[in-house]
């Protein structure tokens, strides 16, 4: 008989995602769904910010040196793959990993800011990448509830997939990965329109009527194509498209009242993990009707 | 005896002399080169007084070598060897050392250039020195031509050459000739009808006396060399006998299998299973489409000759030619023999896949369509009988958006060239709409507007200013649908500002792509091709029309992309290359070729009969030879070098491991002296 050899992946839960911060739903149930179906998650010890929105925007040497901190963290206590969920931090630890391996000088540079060496071995998995990679049979095997005619958009906005050249992840312009999942929980996929258009994201607080007709774009189409509920797995785009919904209502007159759900916390309910275990009520937008479809 | 040898050392104008001192290289070549008896520099070599100078002093000097100092060989060895013609000498011994492309130009310092070029000079007095004459090789001329394709580009060439009295085989392989061309509704920048301009030619072509046709037909072979090709022509199986159908269309009325997409019409309108293209079609004779046809579908099924099917005979009863009918179920692919002396390939283009722009979707949404659609829709000829009408609803569409550059100057889709036919073909797609629909608005996405041609800019000017198109300077990022309408997002770069049009149709400029096949197609003819499959010219400047292959000339689209005029010149170009060619009973080629070596017997030939050189030969020029003994038993079998189709290129000598292959004008000894001249100095 052969024996699988556990798999140990380093996590990295960045800030948005991490206990205690605005996000924090989505980190529980990625934890709550490896924890049932694998594979076994370790915290990288004294990780730090990647280094998005102000570093990056700011500062490259900088916000390179605080995500190869994170890379080379994870290199020293061996693993081989990192798992970021929050899409922002996959991509800033992916990019920051290509401009080490292609200029020597930067490498050696930010090698001599975190003190630390930097091989470049490890593979950053996005949240939708580790599901395909390590849990789809799993999923297929232990689903213990069927969602009764749930139909799901799944959302990937622009973080997940972009820059297509660095991240190739999937179709940059029509990805399926999601829908995959989706149908794997027993929910229905939806086909529609803007699954990989803009939120707006850091936008919402600066230019917030742009991303308010962003976001009012697409739950517009989301809900005409007879979605029930939408599934993300940015904590950027939940916020947008959640946390804003109620603005965005009034702003262009329409009732959209759609659960905008974690696709972690979808595999979760099929699991039948318990909602509140993960998270599904700390949602501004009330998910109860998610929730019972599953009963 | 040593030979006596003459430099010349050519200004180039300042090309040459402003970075390299020629006095002093004509100086030093004398100085140390023992042999040399006469240097001179000059200011244009290639000139007429330069040519004069060099005929003069080859007879005044009695120069037995001449080593000319100056452009690459590719530029005017040619010139040169004819001017030592003139003097006596035999041509092979001039040979030209290249001091402008690869060292005057490259070296900004005078000094450094100055020792290259006599460095260089010196290279060349020693391969001098080795030369031997060389006496070109005659090839005899079969006057017949092929041409490939027939689109606009082959039919233009095929009634040049027909009508300068040679004979021209024609291979389409589909049904009808007429190519794209054939399709389209109007022409740029003058707005006549493309199927006035284009069905008489195809007339004229089908009832030349000169031209024979073969289409529904495919190249299976090509062997042989210039002037002496032989091609092997698949005539697919037609199902119909071209002699005895009249063309009365009693079989196609009557075919059950009506919902079979019409290629012709880019699928905006149906077919049956027996068919001819198009109602102009040349010739105008049914062809059955064995894949969609219920009789073959159960033939394939039972494994049974097709004639045996019971399943639907109504085309064949339909029939009115008797005794015998003129539908051939059981027929088969023919395969004839044809001997050419030239070939042109006109073998066109296809447009970008539909599928391939997810953001646009990806092929999904009835209303996207592209711009070939969008001349069978605007045809009077085509499936809505020249009316706009948009294809999910058959609504005539009030807001139409043209995006331009679809595939075209986009690596990321894996085309990085422009197409250079869209921005004329979107600014007449915005004028037939205008005209068709007045109230109607269209709007077009551009990058930029490539207009350059005769009338071409105010032809695209007019679109806008007099036929009220809008253009927006920018990219579109997403179409999606929104209820029946498509929501266009774009940005306008030229006010910074996002744009949302909610169209009812959208048209895509797609790209002009290579055909799917162009590759292996290349490889069976021996040409060579670029990196977007296009077929390669000789030379971009100087021989546009020429193929790598000696012989194969191209014409059209399949070289890269091009708008009518321009394809209709080059047809004519290559036609008149090729009307050149037959017009010799013989042929004179380069004598640079390579020899695989004989000596006298017991050893024959030092080829060991490996065969190497066969692998590595792109031109398929090496043969085998059996040596035989006086009884006619088989001592040897050796390589051979087939004079005619080999181009001179080395790979076979480099190849040898046996060292028995040497490349006339390039033998070892000659290269080694050249060698010998750097090293040792």
């Amino acid at each position: 008989m052969q024996i699988k050899e556990k798999t140990r992946i380093g996590y990295y839960p960045g800030c948005a995602i991490t206990m205690g911060s605005s996000s924090e739903e989505y980190g529980t149930s990625v934890l709550r769904v490896a924890e049932a179906i694998g594979p076994e998650l370790e915290e990288i010890h004294d990780w730090n910010c990647c280094g998005a929105s102000s570093a990056h925007a700011t500062n490259h040497k900088l916000s390179t040196a605080l995500s190869i901190r994170n890379i080379s963290l994870a290199e020293q206590s061996g693993f081989k793959e990192i798992l970021a969920p929050c899409p922002m931090c996959s991509q800033r630890l992916i990019i920051s990993q290509k401009d080490v391996a292609d200029d020597e000088e930067l490498k050696k540079d930010v090698e001599d800011a975190i003190e630390m060496p930097c091989n470049g071995d490890v593979k950053i998995l996005n949240y939708l990448e580790l599901i395909k990679n390590y849990c789809m049979d799993e999923i297929a095997e232990k689903r213990k509830k069927t969602p009764k005619d749930l139909k799901i958009a799944s959302y990937y906005g622009c973080l997940l997939l972009r820059p297509p050249k660095v991240l190739q992840f999937d179709d940059p312009e029509n990805p399926t990965s999601m829908e995959e999942i989706v149908e794997a929980t027993g929910a229905i996929s939806v086909d529609w329109e803007l699954k990989t258009n803009c939120c707006g994201g850091g936008f919402t607080l600066s230019r917030t009527d742009i991303v308010l007709k962003l976001t009012n774009d697409i739950l517009e189409c989301a809900v005409d194509a007879g979605a029930d509920a939408i599934a993300v797995a940015c904590p950027m785009c939940h916020a947008n498209l959640d946390m804003r919904q109620k603005k965005i209502e009034k702003e262009y007159n329409r009732k959209f009242n759609i659960p905008i759900v974690y696709i972690s916390e979808l595999i979760g309910l099929a699991l039948d993990l318990g909602p509140i275990s993960l998270g599904l009520n700390k949602h501004f937008i009330d998910t109860e009707s998610v929730v019972n479809a599953f009963a | 005896m040593g030979k006596k040898i003459g430099v010349f050392v050519c200004h180039c104008g300042t090309n040459i002399s402003a970075t390299v001192d020629v006095e002093k290289v004509a100086e030093e070549t004398k100085k140390n080169n023992p042999g040399v008896s006469y240097t001179t520099t000059y200011k244009y070599m290639c000139s007429d007084p330069g040519q004069k100078l060099l005929r003069d002093k080859i007879k005044e000097e009695g120069l037995t070598g001449v080593v000319i100092a100056a452009c690459s060989p590719k530029m005017h060895e040619h010139t040169f060897r004819n001017a030592a013609i003139k003097s006596g000498l035999n041509p092979y011994h001039v040979e030209i050392s290249n001091i402008r492309e690869q060292c005057s130009w490259v070296h900004p310092d005078k000094p450094v250039g100055t020792e290259k070029s006599t460095d260089l000079v010196r290279m060349m007095t020693e391969k001098v020195r080795k030369d031997k004459s060389l006496k070109p090789i005659k090839v005899h001329v079969t006057k017949r031509a092929l041409i490939i394709g027939g689109g606009i580009a082959g039919i233009q060439a095929a009634l040049d050459i027909a009508d300068g009295g040679h004979e021209v085989i024609m291979v389409e392989r589909e049904a009808s000739i007429g190519g794209h061309m054939a399709q389209l509704s109007e022409t740029f920048p003058t707005l006549d009808c493309s199927q006035c301009i284009m069905t008489p030619k195809m007339v004229e072509a089908a009832q030349h006396d000169n031209i024979t046709m073969h289409t529904w037909s495919e190249i299976e072979s090509i062997t042989g060399y210039l002037g002496n090709f032989d091609v092997k022509i698949r005539k697919k199986a037609r199902s119909v006998d071209l002699d005895l159908c009249t063309g009365c269309s009693s079989c196609w009325q009557v075919c059950p299998c009506k919902k079979i997409k019409s290629e012709f019409d880019m699928g905006l309108a149906n077919r049956t299973a027996i068919y001819i293209p198009f109602p102009q079609a040349i010739p105008s004779k049914p062809v059955i489409d064995r894949e969609n046809c219920i009789l073959f579908k159960d033939a394939r099924k039972k494994n049974i000759k097709p004639n045996d099917s019971k399943v639907c005979r109504k085309c064949i009863d339909a029939c009115p030619i008797a005794p015998v009918k003129a539908i051939d179920y059981n027929q088969e692919d023919e395969i004839i023999d044809v001997k050419v002396g030239a070939i042109i390939v006109a073998t066109g283009f296809r447009e970008l896949e539909d599928g391939l722009y997810g953001e646009y979707g990806g092929g999904k949404y009835e209303d996207v369509i592209t711009g070939m659609q969008f001349e069978r829709l605007a045809s009077a000829s085509g499936p809505t009988d020249g009316k706009i009408k948009r294809p999910s609803d058959g609504k005539e569409p009030e807001i139409v958006v043209f995006i331009q550059c679809v595939g075209s100057r986009d690596p990321s889709k894996g085309c990085s060239y422009c197409s250079k036919t869209c921005c004329m073909y979107t600014a007449k797609h915005t004028m037939l709409y205008k005209h068709k629909v007045h109230h109607g608005h269209a709007f077009v996405f551009y990058i930029d507007i490539r207009c350059a041609g005769k009338g071409y800019e105010e032809f695209s000017q007019r679109a806008i200013e007099e036929e009220g198109a809008t253009y927006l300077r920018g990219r579109v990022s997403r179409v999606y649908k929104k209820g029946d309408k498509l929501i266009v997002l774009g940005a306008d770069t030229l006010t910074g500002s996002v744009v949302e049009i909610e169209a009812d149709m959208v048209v895509l400029a797609s790209a002009m792509k290579a055909q799917d096949d162009a590759e292996q197609f290349a490889q069976k003819l021996s040409i060579q091709y670029d990196k977007d499959k296009f077929f390669s010219e000789m030379h971009p400047k100087l021989k546009p029309v020429e193929s790598s292959s000696a012989g194969i000339f191209l014409a059209g689209t399949c070289q890269g992309p091009k708008d009518i005029p321009e394809t209709v010149a080059q047809a004519g170009a290559a036609a008149s290359k090729v009307l050149a060619l037959l017009s010799s009973d013989e042929l004179e080629r380069e004598p640079v070729v390579a020899r695989v070596d004989r000596q006298l017997p017991p050893v024959f030939s030092t080829c060991i009969g490996c065969f190497y050189c066969q692998k590595v030969c792109p031109y398929s020029a090496i043969e085998s030879e059996d040596i035989k003994a006086r009884d006619g038993s088989v001592i040897k079998t050796v390589a051979r070098v087939n004079e005619g189709l080999c181009q001179g290129c080395g790979l076979c000598a480099a190849t040898c491991r046996s060292k028995s292959i040497e490349l006339d004008g390039f033998n070892d000894e000659q290269i080694y002296a050249e060698i010998n001249a750097v090293e040792f100095n």
